[in-house]
């Protein structure tokens, strides 16, 4: 038993609060996120120095071979720092497809560009009327011969405005809900029949709609057997879950810390609003709700990387989950509250934390999803 | 990082566990799983037990009968307890009166009191809360005048637990109703429960049960020598004992049981002939309890990892605990009731009691008992209050 971060962890993690402090404060967001692109080039560039980008990679592709417990910091100061560059579709999503599943070629291909901060991706995998269900894929992948034809439309998929390469799912045989019959292919973004409607998403990232006509990509495309693609994908999105809930710990942390600041300073009455004990107690279950999703965060990443049956991995991460996705919308919406009208601004960074977290309860599942999962895979 | 027990801590948990499997009484075991009420003679049959094992005063130094164990070892042991199901080790001896006896009693208090607590032989209980002074302790009235050789004692205690059990009574008493801040008149006293002039009044809770008392002092004689650390210093010896580590505050072993319990029995109730457990507005309230507990062992192992590398006493950690803790064994007694939707009515028999489910009807009273746990020992609210000015500065 031992709860403390390796020094490397440490480190890490330092070096990019540093870095948050001197070039990605409140107004330097502000100005990538309004932005054209809503990304720097430049803060990509220093999380490939740092060696951010290749934690979670074999040391022979020139990564450090960890897992996500050796990122849990390093979220959390991406977290307090509510940092809007693709991480996570790139290094948890997009890129661990490649790095579990794919061939030595696609490795060597990709993964080395990734660490260098050369090459982005992101996951489309998402369509309408699938919820949750990461089962539900109606996108069509058809052999003719050599190639592959993809056909289908995904929704919501992250950084995709950005990524040089999709890794897009799709069906090879069976009907939209079935398990068997999904595959994964890598699809340049760039690539003739893929178009893209992009926005910004509600906390601030860029993202896309990713529609697929008459895609064409070679037989090396695929991404492990034909068909058999879910249990991957189930991996890859508990991975990303896991690497979700540490960032919520500093997103949760920084919110609390604001909203501790402001009852100290704000002044009603002739006193500090903090001398309330409404306020107070109210204060104090903000920090137990971040407190106890930090123990989950915890669980859900050292489970990721050592559960080795499916299941029990799968309802602990849900377990998570639930107790985070509870946690950021109590902590969110106290946190605007105890700030009052100047909360409900987009001037203080809290209604900006606010945006993180609401999307944190839903991304990769609500607490419903999950507890409906944690429920199934009950042991007893 | 690592969340898991090391192999020594693993090696000695199931060693507490083998010891208690094959230690506790038959019919100890079941009158704690069936929430039976737990006679004098239960409680210290069961302490007795342990004392001969070695095992009752683990926190105690070495050479007054202490185990030895660090930390971790004492948090497994407490919890492994509470997951088999033993009957509660009565604190007020052993973890209250002991440790101030050892902080701040003289060589006769400690070796006068001490071996009989330790071996059973005398059982104690607390006198802190008064009818007017309940979360405000320093307000008590209580009060001590010394005359000769002894002190003599009038006033009232209120939620005197186990009172009607006890030999002896720890008190905190008014010595001086001058002094310039109410904390400093305040003097620690050990009672002889059946000294004249000490009348106990039973309060029957809204269970039926008898836990708590009244205790009336009218011109109650207490030598001189009861008297704990220096006159007026009382409150420096309260302070001391709230600080006193406790880390099972939790009660984490003991809700692991309950909500194991709680399946099981979710699984023989039914709800149009299908398991209750399949139900999906129960089965979601219950996992819910489930994953709350979850999240509560892990808080408290990082805090027991941090107390290990840091030395710090657990401080307002410690009100987290109690407040998480309580609420789950309330949330856990509550879906017990539910679980058995109209049967939870009967409430006692009135007429020889044939056929009558005794622990079915234990559900509900249970229910209405465990609401104490966010009451006592502080209330959840005094709780949230000692975080918000010890951890928060508010």
């Amino acid at each position: 038993m031992n709860f403390d971060y390796s020094e490397e962890q440490q480190l890490l993690a330092d070096s990019i609060r540093r870095f948050i402090a001197k070039d990605y404060d409140f107004e330097a967001r502000k100005k990538i996120v309004a932005s054209k692109e809503g990304y720097s080039a430049e803060v990509w560039a220093t999380f490939a120095e740092i060696g951010l980008l290749g934690i979670p990679f074999a040391a022979e592709l020139g990564g450090f071979g960890g897992g996500a417990v050796d990122l849990m910091s390093a979220m959390e100061a991406i977290g307090e720092g509510l940092v809007v560059e693709p991480f996570l579709p790139t290094v948890g999503l997009g890129a661990q497809f490649v790095a579990r599943g794919g061939s030595e070629a696609q490795k060597k291909a990709i993964l080395p560009a990734v660490i260098e901060g050369k090459l982005e991706m992101a996951f489309a995998h998402t369509e309408d009327g699938a919820r949750y269900d990461l089962a539900h894929v109606a996108a069509a992948a058809k052999k003719a011969g050599k190639v592959w034809v993809i056909d289908g439309e995904k929704r919501v998929v992250l950084g995709a405005p950005l990524a040089d390469k999709l890794v897009v799912s799709a069906r090879t045989s069976g009907k939209p809900a079935d398990a068997k019959g999904i595959s994964l292919f890598l699809v340049d973004r760039a690539a003739a029949g893929v178009s893209l409607r992009p926005y910004l998403t509600l906390d601030e990232t860029r993202a896309a709609d990713v529609v697929l006509k008459g895609v064409e990509v070679g037989a090396d495309a695929l991404i492990g057997k034909e068909g058999e693609a879910l249990a991957l994908i189930e991996e890859v999105v508990d991975f990303a879950t896991a690497l979700t809930c540490a960032e919520s710990i500093g997103v949760m942390k920084q919110a609390n810390d604001a909203t501790l600041e402001y009852l100290k300073t704000r002044k009603q009455f002739g006193v500090p609003i903090g001398t309330f004990q409404v306020l107070q107690h109210r204060m104090v279950d903000m920090v137990i709700a971040a407190e106890q999703a930090r123990s989950m965060a915890f669980l859900a990443c050292a489970k990721v990387d050592a559960e080795t049956n499916p299941a029990e991995r799968k309802r602990l991460v849900s377990a998570a989950k639930v107790k985070i996705a509870d946690a950021c919308r109590h902590v969110s919406q106290e946190a605007i509250q105890l700030h009052g009208g100047m909360g409900m601004t987009e001037e203080l960074k809290v209604s900006h934390a606010f945006r993180r977290l609401t999307v944190i309860a839903q991304q990769f599942g609500d607490a419903e999803h999950h507890l409906e999962r944690f429920a199934a895979l009950d042991r007893s | 990082m690592d969340l898991n027990y090391s192999s020594e801590e693993l090696a000695f948990r199931d060693e507490v566990r083998g010891w208690l499997n094959a230690n506790l009484p038959d019919d100890l075991r079941r009158k704690v799983a069936e929430y039976e009420h737990l006679t004098r003679d239960d409680l210290l049959r069961w302490h007795r037990l342990l004392a001969k094992k070695g095992w009752i005063a683990p926190s105690w130094p070495k050479e007054w009968g202490g185990t030895d164990w660090n930390l971790v070892q004492r948090y497994i042991f407490e919890e492994e307890c509470g997951y088999a199901g033993t009957p509660p080790l009565i604190p007020f001896g052993l973890s209250m009166c002991a440790p101030v006896l050892l902080k701040f009693g003289t060589e006769a208090q400690k070796k006068r009191f001490l071996p009989r607590i330790y071996n059973g032989d005398d059982f104690w209980c607390q006198g802190y809360s008064e009818p007017g002074s309940g979360s405000d302790l320093a307000s008590l009235k209580t009060k001590a005048v010394r005359q000769g050789d002894h002190y003599v004692v009038n006033g009232q205690k209120i939620w005197t637990t186990l009172a009607h059990y006890a030999d002896w009574i720890f008190c905190l008493v008014r010595t001086d109703s001058g002094a310039a801040k109410r904390q400093e008149g305040i003097s620690f006293l050990l009672f002889d429960m059946k000294t004249p002039g000490i009348t106990v009044r039973p309060l029957i809770l809204m269970d039926g049960g008898h836990e708590v008392n009244e205790v009336f002092f009218d011109d109650v004689k207490v030598p001189l020598e009861n008297l704990v650390f220096e006159e007026g210093k009382g409150w420096t010896v309260a302070k001391y004992l709230l600080g006193h580590e406790r880390m099972n505050t939790g009660r984490i072993g003991a809700s692991k049981r309950e909500l194991t319990k709680l399946k099981e029995f979710a699984t023989e109730q039914t709800k149009g002939g299908r398991p209750l457990i399949e139900d999906v507005r129960f089965r979601d309230k219950l996992s819910r309890v489930e994953i709350e507990l979850t999240a509560l062992e892990i808080t408290n192992l990082r805090f027991l990892d941090q107390m290990r590398r840091t030395g710090q006493a657990p401080g307002a950690d410690v009100s987290m605990l109690k407040i998480k803790g309580t609420e789950i064994q309330q949330a856990l007694s509550e879906l017990m009731m539910q679980a058995v939707g109209p049967l939870a009515q009967p409430f006692r028999p009135s007429d020889g009691g044939d056929g009558f489910d005794s622990f079915v009807a234990a559900l509900a009273p249970r229910y209405c008992n465990m609401r104490k746990t966010t009451i006592y020992a502080g209330s959840n609210e005094i709780q949230r209050n000692i975080i918000s000015k010890m951890t928060l500065g508010l």
